[in-house]
């Protein structure tokens, strides 16, 4: 995301754009990601609904992972995946900087 | 025809929101600007305007009332006084930043503790650096034109900023004096209509105000309204000169007072000076070249004006209505700022006077006067920092 000069900003930090909080990236100071294991994933839509931040993705039902632009590693998702699924490790984010 | 009327700087006050008829009012009374919101009061109750009259618990909602006005599109006014106005601070950068025109009155009187109703600056000095637009009033006939001036400054394009028309307490605000009151027609054209900037009440068009700012935007919203602020200073020059041509008056950022071929000067804000004016000419019929700087712009801070304005005198005295207590009055740091790199620049002496309402007397600023003259003569100024009228055992 690119950021705004001073002379492209609304008066008085107002935001006369509607819904444009969806473009505002607030996953940049994660240290874990969630990385899903799709062989033990049953889909049962718990990390969903327990995400604080409604980025789990989700297609035909189906969870896609988590979109990394707002997720901030909290690991509410892999502490609420059910324990005999554990489909889901919190994973360093270092090592996907490598 | 405009009238000449017999009235107290309040009752102009509230004579001129009538006049103006603004779509909100939201206030809680304190002395000494209570009877400005009681006499308009009556104007909403009789309908001679149709304003909106919130009345709250509290000035912290008085203010946050007259912020949600203004967000909604309204033009607003308020006025307050000292404690009052020290209960809105939270609410003040908020108005200001959120680039709201809100034009309160401040009717300046002291700060407890010990309690005092009585006139000196330490409420609007105390929240001088929360973003307003701070204009000084000399009189009731000025804070009158000032409050209209400042309605159309605060709506000026490139502006959006809210004002404090400060005037002294009980001095000004209680004492009748003759004033010319402009027509109303004339007046009203002269402030025009009111175009909102981003109302909250055009629902086809959704605004978010007073969103979160973190690290990413915060400075640049900051920067974005400390330089509108700044700019602000050609506005208020602007509308004066638009003033001068549809009544005649002639306002400035600073009023300068037999300055030009002065050697010693006292700078001053508001009431003090038409004291300062009687005093500086009983001098110059003696010959002493005396002259007289009040600040009518006290934010943005005229800088260059003032530079100016004292490059030819040899000594100043720069009296303050208030303390930055542990540190100075809170003109002297700035006019002491404005001077550092004049070429030229004056011996400067921080003058603490009058605070909760004392008297300042004609022989007290001769006195000042002629304490200049000796730092002149002798080219030392001894004590930068002194009280004026304290009894004490050691004069210092």
């Amino acid at each position: 995301m690119t950021l705004k000069n001073k002379e492209e900003l609304a008066l008085g930090g107002a935001i006369e754009e509607a819904g444009n909080a969806e473009g505002y990236e607030t996953g940049g100071w994660r240290t874990y990601r969630p990385i899903w294991d799709f062989n033990k994933c049953t889909h049962c839509l718990t990390c969903w609904i327990s995400c604080p931040d409604s980025c789990i993705i989700v297609e035909n039902e189906k969870v896609k992972g988590a979109d990394m632009r707002f997720c901030k590693g909290c690991g509410v998702c892999a502490n609420e995946c059910p324990t005999k699924i554990n489909a889901i490790t919190m994973v360093e984010e270092v090592t996907f900087h490598k | 025809m405009a009238k000449l009327v017999s009235m107290t700087g309040n009752q102009a006050v509230a004579e001129c929101m009538r006049q103006i008829n603004p779509d909100v009012v939201a206030a809680y009374p304190i002395t000494p600007s209570t009877e400005i919101m009681q006499i308009f009061s009556e104007f909403v109750a009789d309908g001679a305007v149709d304003t909106e009259l919130v009345t709250v618990e509290s000035e912290h909602s008085a203010m946050s009332a007259c912020i949600g006005a203004a967000a909604a599109g309204g033009r607003v006014m308020t006025a307050t006084s000292a404690c009052g106005l020290a209960l809105m601070w939270e609410m003040l950068p908020i108005a200001s930043v959120m680039r709201l025109p809100i034009v309160m009155t401040v009717v300046n009187r002291a700060l407890s503790a010990p309690i005092n109703i009585h006139c000196d600056h330490s409420d609007s000095m105390g929240c001088r650096d929360s973003g307003w637009i701070q204009i000084y009033s000399e009189n009731a006939q000025e804070v009158y034109h000032n409050v209209i001036q400042a309605i159309k400054i605060s709506q000026r394009e490139g502006v959006w900023l809210p004002i404090m028309v400060c005037v002294d307490g009980f001095i000004i605000s209680h004492s009748i004096e003759s004033i010319e009151l402009l027509e109303d027609e004339k007046v009203k054209d002269f402030i025009g209509e009111f175009k909102p900037r981003l109302p909250l009440l055009d629902l086809d068009h959704p605004v978010t105000y007073g969103p979160l700012d973190l690290q990413d935007y915060y400075m640049e919203h900051k920067k974005q309204f400390d330089d509108a602020l700044r700019n602000s200073k050609e506005t208020v020059i602007e509308v004066a000169k638009e003033f001068k041509k549809e009544f005649g008056y002639d306002y400035g950022l600073i009023d300068k007072y037999k300055l030009d071929d002065a050697e010693v000067a006292i700078v001053v804000l508001n009431s003090a000076a038409g004291t300062g004016k009687h005093v500086v000419n009983k001098l110059r019929e003696k010959g002493v070249k005396a002259g007289l700087l009040r600040i009518r712009l006290y934010r943005p801070f005229p800088y260059e004006e003032i530079r100016d304005a004292l490059k030819n005198v040899k000594a100043v005295a720069v009296m303050d209505r208030a303390v930055s207590y542990g540190a100075q009055g809170p003109l002297f740091p700035e006019i002491t700022a404005a001077l550092y790199d004049s070429p030229s620049r004056p011996k400067l002496k921080n003058i603490i006077y009058g605070l909760g309402g004392r008297d300042i007397s004609i022989e007290e600023i001769e006195d000042i006067f002629c304490s200049l003259d000796d730092v002149v003569r002798t080219g030392k100024v001894g004590n930068v920092y002194q009280w004026i009228g304290v009894r004490e055992d050691n004069k210092r």
